[in-house]
């Protein structure tokens, strides 16, 4: 493992910060003691081949690991300074981190309602207060156009991609300051996923996004810095330009970058 | 290689059987569902067969048969088959039934499916299979000793036989039934759902009525109607639990009789043929429209809520 450098050392804030992250589902252990921080606006790009702990991971962020029951969690991880495991409210928590899952997801309900749906359960109710979040979310997702005279209809019913892009509005919707991304653009079309990208990379401006994805070429699209996860142990974390140009320190990194397995 | 040629032809014929087997098969599956439609038509035409003489006869009058309380079928002077009394009778006990088994029903489905553990679960799970299972005359008797007499000391009500204790037999039966099919449809509602709720900070109560209850609505709705039905269609425990009083309910204490029971008590009575008989069998038919309204009514609404 190697110790991340720090591109422009001056004003980092740690906006995530994990420390040897063990995480064992039943017996067998899938994360190995992992190490890293994300900053504040920066993409991190989490790269690997399947089976490496990168969804495990985004999990153990949110909590959402509470709910496997074999699994058990060992090390620290802190948002915002604060470690995750000692919060006492864990939804608050869940609200500061969008999570967007690979396949799409549209909540049976209306696109509206979809979009609404966090903000709900942090207790805004009031139509005046809810309909600028949706229309915010919705535009900032590269949504609104499509969306805005049938927003009543069921967001299910909408395409792959433009479920995928309301699934990124609802991630929005409770301004988080984390958005993870897990795999958004295996369901949906290339044209699609640019359009998504360009979202990201105005995003980044307000949060931090963490981006795990199987396209090392996205990856190097997208990203400030890259972490290449492989069999639940990191193998590199380091600027992406340096990840992909060739000089990556791990000759796996550079084999898998370069597609020679994975 | 020299194989190849031969291996294209081999592989494109299908064996004749296979096909003739596949057309077999779905000849029969055919079947089977063309079947539950002869079924119903045949059940309801062989009931009206038996029910449409009277239905011409002199002296009866389909307005006063729906409409009129008087139900004295072996008047000797003055015959009077008005069964508006039943209606409001099954009517009144099957509403008592449901507001007290949806509630329940649904919570218990909620409970098992979301919120306890996995071997609290089995154990209920068991427990409701067995409730369902008892057979409807030994409701009949809980109702008629049990439930009547605690009715009477809690109530003061003279007789323990009435609309609350055929109500709370009937909830007591519906129950499984609601549970069971309800916790299915909510089983049914993917797991991507509630994680992505989850994953919005939703906590188990909010993911239950803002993602499960609208994800499994048509389920439940469901499940409620299979309760509506076991409670409409019901009969020996409401004979044997409502008092057998042709009597439009004033209150909870009043004994009535329903649409089912008084089929099954008169029925043996009637001589073939007689007039009695046919309006018996009038009786079920009308039972048979009561169920096939509140089927479609259920259907429209779940219809109308999925097109929203």
């Amino acid at each position: 493992m190697t110790e991340s450098p720090t591109p422009s050392a001056n004003d980092i804030v740690k906006e995530v910060e994990v420390s040897g992250l063990r995480l064992a589902y039943g017996g067998k252990e899938v994360l190995h003691g992992i190490s890293f921080d994300v900053y504040r606006n920066e993409i991190l790009a989490v790269i690997g081949p399947a089976q490496s702990g990168k969804t495990s991971m985004l999990r153990c962020l949110n909590r959402t690991i509470d709910f496997t029951a074999s699994a058990s969690v060992s090390g620290s991880v802190k948002v915002g300074g604060e470690d995750v495991r000692k919060m006492s409210d864990v939804f608050a928590l869940r609200r500061r981190i969008g999570m967007v899952a690979p396949l799409p997801t549209g909540l049976p309900l209306s696109i509206y309602d979809n979009v609404a749906f966090a903000p709900r359960c942090s207790g805004v109710t009031r139509k005046a207060d809810l309909e600028p979040v949706v229309e915010k979310c919705l535009r900032q997702a590269a949504l609104w156009d499509e969306v805005k005279d049938r927003l009543d209809s069921l967001g299910t019913a909408l395409s792959g991609g433009q479920q995928q892009r309301l699934t990124i509005a609802r991630a929005l919707s409770h301004r988080p300051e984390i958005l993870c991304l897990d795999e958004f653009s295996i369901a949906i079309d290339p044209v699609t996923t640019m359009r998504i990208e360009d979202v990201l990379k105005e995003l980044r401006e307000e949060i931090t996004i963490i981006l795990v994805t199987n396209l090392t070429q996205q990856a190097r699209r997208l990203s400030d810095r890259t972490m290449f996860l492989l069999e639940g142990e990191i193998v590199e974390i380091d600027a992406t330009d340096v990840i992909y140009s060739g000089d990556a320190k791990s000759e796996k990194t550079r084999d898998y970058v370069n597609g020679v397995f994975g | 290689m020299s194989a190849e040629p031969r291996a294209r032809t081999a592989r494109a014929v299908r064996p004749r059987a296979a096909v003739l087997a596949e057309k077999a098969l779905e000849a029969v599956i055919r079947l089977s569902g063309v079947s539950a439609i002869v079924f119903v038509a045949a059940i309801f035409f062989f009931v009206l067969r038996e029910a449409a003489p009277v239905l011409f006869s002199e002296g009866f009058s389909l307005k006063q048969f729906l409409f009129s309380t008087e139900w004295y079928p072996t008047s000797a002077t003055n015959v009077r088959y008005g069964t508006f009394a039943l209606t409001v009778g099954t009517v009144s006990v099957t509403a008592l039934a449901m507001v007290l088994a949806v509630p329940f029903g649904l919570g218990a489905a909620i409970f098992l499916s979301e919120f306890c553990s996995p071997r609290v679960r089995e154990t209920l799970k068991v427990v409701i299979e067995l409730l369902s299972a008892i057979p409807s005359v030994v409701w009949g008797f809980v109702g008629l000793t049990v439930m009547s007499k605690l009715i009477v000391s809690a109530t003061g009500a003279p007789v323990g036989v009435n609309v609350l204790n055929g109500g709370i037999i009937l909830a007591l039966m519906s129950v499984p039934v609601i549970v069971s099919i309800g916790e299915d449809a909510l089983k049914a509602v993917p797991d991507s759902f509630r994680e992505a709720g989850v994953a919005l900070g939703a906590t188990r109560w909010q993911l239950v009525y803002r993602v499960l209850l609208p994800a499994a609505k048509n389920g439940l709705l469901a499940a409620v109607l299979l309760g509506v039905g076991r409670a409409v269609g019901e009969t020996m425990a409401v004979l044997m639990a409502t008092g057998h009083a042709v009597h439009i309910p004033g209150s909870l204490l009043d004994s009535v009789r329903t649409l089912t029971a008084n089929i099954a008590a008169e029925l043996g009575e009637a001589p073939s043929g007689s007039d009695h008989y046919r309006v018996l069998f009038l009786t079920g038919t009308l039972l048979f429209l009561i169920t096939l309204v509140v089927n479609l009514t259920a259907d429209f609404v779940v219809r109308g809520i999925r097109r929203k």
